[in-house]
């Protein structure tokens, strides 16, 4: 019969999908959880559990504690700036100007680079003897300093490659955002007198309340697991002041083979990950009720 | 996004009140365009700067004062850049990850959301909420146990360690499910009644039908692991495994290789995407936002 067939090919369709998932990614989950219990290190044979320990030494770490603070400064530092700039840019790239496609094209061409590659790149043009940057910035009356060597500069300049590297995808979902407000509403406000800055604040703003929310969280989400940029360029270093947290996980768990301790890192980020968005959410809906 | 630069969403900025200040316009107009000019020249600024430096000798890249452009453009970079670090092989390394994983991905992803969508079997709900369930969680948590399962595989540092646990994708087989929902179920019943399979169903009707979905996520899978830092670097150990940017950082500040070669290498490691990017933007604009959607 037809239906028990079906019954079975179900089945073969899934198959190797939810093997790959189970496997893959639903037992590394709980593997990592596991991982975190115990004094877990790759070279060594005897790997004892040792409860929360793990956990515990976090809250005395203090360079966990220095991670912790870089990254919730590159996510202050990066998001907010970032999403401001996106609306600029898409507010103007959603007017009719000559050659509104170019500049779409150009603000989004970082997107679709390689953000260990371009890094790279935004090293050397940093470097203090071949970079132009710094000559540049001479220019300006300011002395050429080693930014990524500067325990003041390192941080900014690895914030900024972030912005420029995901500037365009909060763009085009802005953009995205606004053509979907109805152009009715704007011509009711323009007959009711509003000028442009009233309708900015009473139609615009509110009309992308959903997609700020989501660029918003999207943002927090990406800056909380900054990396490429950082190994790229700095290293965590100078002194540590740009290691973030997946940088310090990927030092203890790759570098020291400490990978139980390094799980408990990752167990930490997973969390603050999920708090930082239900908060974010619940906030946002608090103010659609009022 | 480019589709529609004239339409009627952006007929309402136009008709603004311009009479009473009627000069006001046209100097925020060229307000606008020097900020917008500005702001694309820091956007486009290391592409430029890249191109340049892969196209200078080692005179023109430590002449001081620094300039843009070379004064004695030369291609040696891109000649040297085969020779003195194992390019070739990041490139095809990189070839062979992300065009696997993208392809191999893209049937499987596809063959599990049909099934979600139109077969029925007893745990089928259970399916989905799982792959939903596994969108919600950060892949840096399933690093270091992913690392570990792949050691004791005994993929650590080949092909099939850095491809196999990205076979498939969640967020794939989602947007897959969803678009094969939308599909009409007319001419699943009128194949079944010719007596066709569930799999020449999926194959020769659901599959056609779906060509923009399955592009968009093409796009998506291949541009993904193309630029990947963190899952090669971690997975890849020897020289020639490395995929090109877990390779070419490699070499970055290493006194072995010029300037020159190393911006000739990131060049050409960033044409392939280029160049589908002009071709295809719209499928682009698509893919990059669901990237950013999964991460």
């Amino acid at each position: 019969m037809a239906r028990t067939w079906r019954i079975n090919s179900g089945y073969l369709f899934v198959a190797p999908s939810m093997t790959i998932i189970a496997l893959f990614v639903v037992w590394p989950i709980v593997q990592a959880f596991w991982m975190s219990l115990h004094d877990w290190s790759f070279l060594a044979v005897d790997r004892p559990f040792v409860g929360l320990d793990n956990y515990r030494e976090l809250l005395r770490d203090d360079r966990f504690w220095n991670a912790l603070q870089v990254t919730a400064v590159y996510t202050i530092g990066s998001v907010p700036t970032q999403i401001v700039l996106a609306l600029a840019v898409a507010l103007a790239l959603n007017e009719r100007l000559r050659g509104v496609s170019w500049f779409r094209a150009a603000y989004f061409f970082p997107v679709i680079s390689s953000l260990a590659v371009m890094a790279i790149v935004w090293g050397f043009l940093l470097d203090p003897d071949i970079g132009l940057l710094a000559y540049w910035l001479s220019h300006l009356g300011l002395t050429p300093t080693d930014v990524l060597q500067s325990t003041t500069w390192a941080l900014p300049a690895v914030i900024a490659v972030g912005i420029w590297k995901n500037l365009g995808f909060t763009m085009v979902i802005l953009l995205a955002g606004l053509q979907g407000i109805p152009p009715g509403l704007y011509e009711a406000a323009s007959i009711d007198g509003a000028g442009r800055w009233a309708r900015f604040w009473d139609i615009t703003l509110p009309g992308l309340r959903q997609t700020m929310l989501f660029v918003t969280v999207i943002g927090v989400i990406a800056s909380l697991q900054a990396f490429d940029q950082v190994y790229v360029m700095t290293r965590g270093g100078p002194l540590f002041t740009t290691e973030t947290l997946v940088t310090y996980m990927y030092y203890q768990a790759f570098n020291l083979f400490r990978m139980g301790y390094g799980a408990s890192v990752a167990w930490v980020l997973f969390l603050i990950i999920m708090v930082v968005s239900v908060l974010q959410l619940r906030l946002f809906r608090y103010h659609d009720v009022d | 996004m480019s589709t529609n630069p004239g339409g009627p969403a952006v007929d309402r900025f136009v008709t603004k009140p311009i009479a009473r200040l009627p000069w006001w316009p046209r100097i925020g107009r060229v307000a606008l365009y020097g900020a917008l000019v500005a702001g694309a020249a820091v956007m486009i600024l290391p592409f430029v700067w890249m191109i340049a430096t892969s196209l200078k000798s080692d005179a023109d890249i430590f002449r001081y004062p620094t300039d843009l452009l070379p004064h004695h453009p030369t291609l040696t970079g891109y000649r040297d850049v085969w020779s003195r670090i194992p390019f070739a092989r990041f490139f095809v390394n990189s070839v062979i990850f992300a065009g696997g994983v993208t392809l191999i991905s893209l049937f499987l992803d596809s063959l599990t959301a049909f099934a979600l969508a139109r077969l029925r079997f007893r745990g089928r709900e259970l399916c989905f909420w799982v792959i939903l369930a596994t969108l919600m969680v950060p892949f840096q948590i399933t690093l270091i146990p992913l690392f570990v399962t792949v050691f004791e595989f005994g993929w650590l540092d080949t092909y099939q360690g850095l491809i196999v646990p990205r076979a498939t994708n969640a967020f794939g087989i989602f947007l897959l499910r969803q678009f094969f929902v939308t599909l009409p179920r007319d001419l699943d019943d009128v194949a079944r009644l010719d007596g066709a399979s569930d799999f020449r169903v999926y194959w020769q009707i659901a599959l056609p039908l779906s060509k923009p979905a399955l592009a968009t996520l093409a796009v998506f899978h291949f541009m993904y692991n193309w630029n990947d830092f963190l899952w090669p670097l971690v997975i890849t150990s020897s020289t020639d495994m490395r995929t090109l940017p877990a390779g070419l950082t490699l070499f970055m500040g290493s006194y072995v290789i010029e300037h020159a070669v190393l911006m000739a290498g990131s060049v050409i490691s960033l044409l392939p995407l280029a160049l589908a990017f002009i071709l295809a933007q719209r499928y682009f604009v698509r893919g990059v936002v669901m990237t950013g959607i999964k991460e």
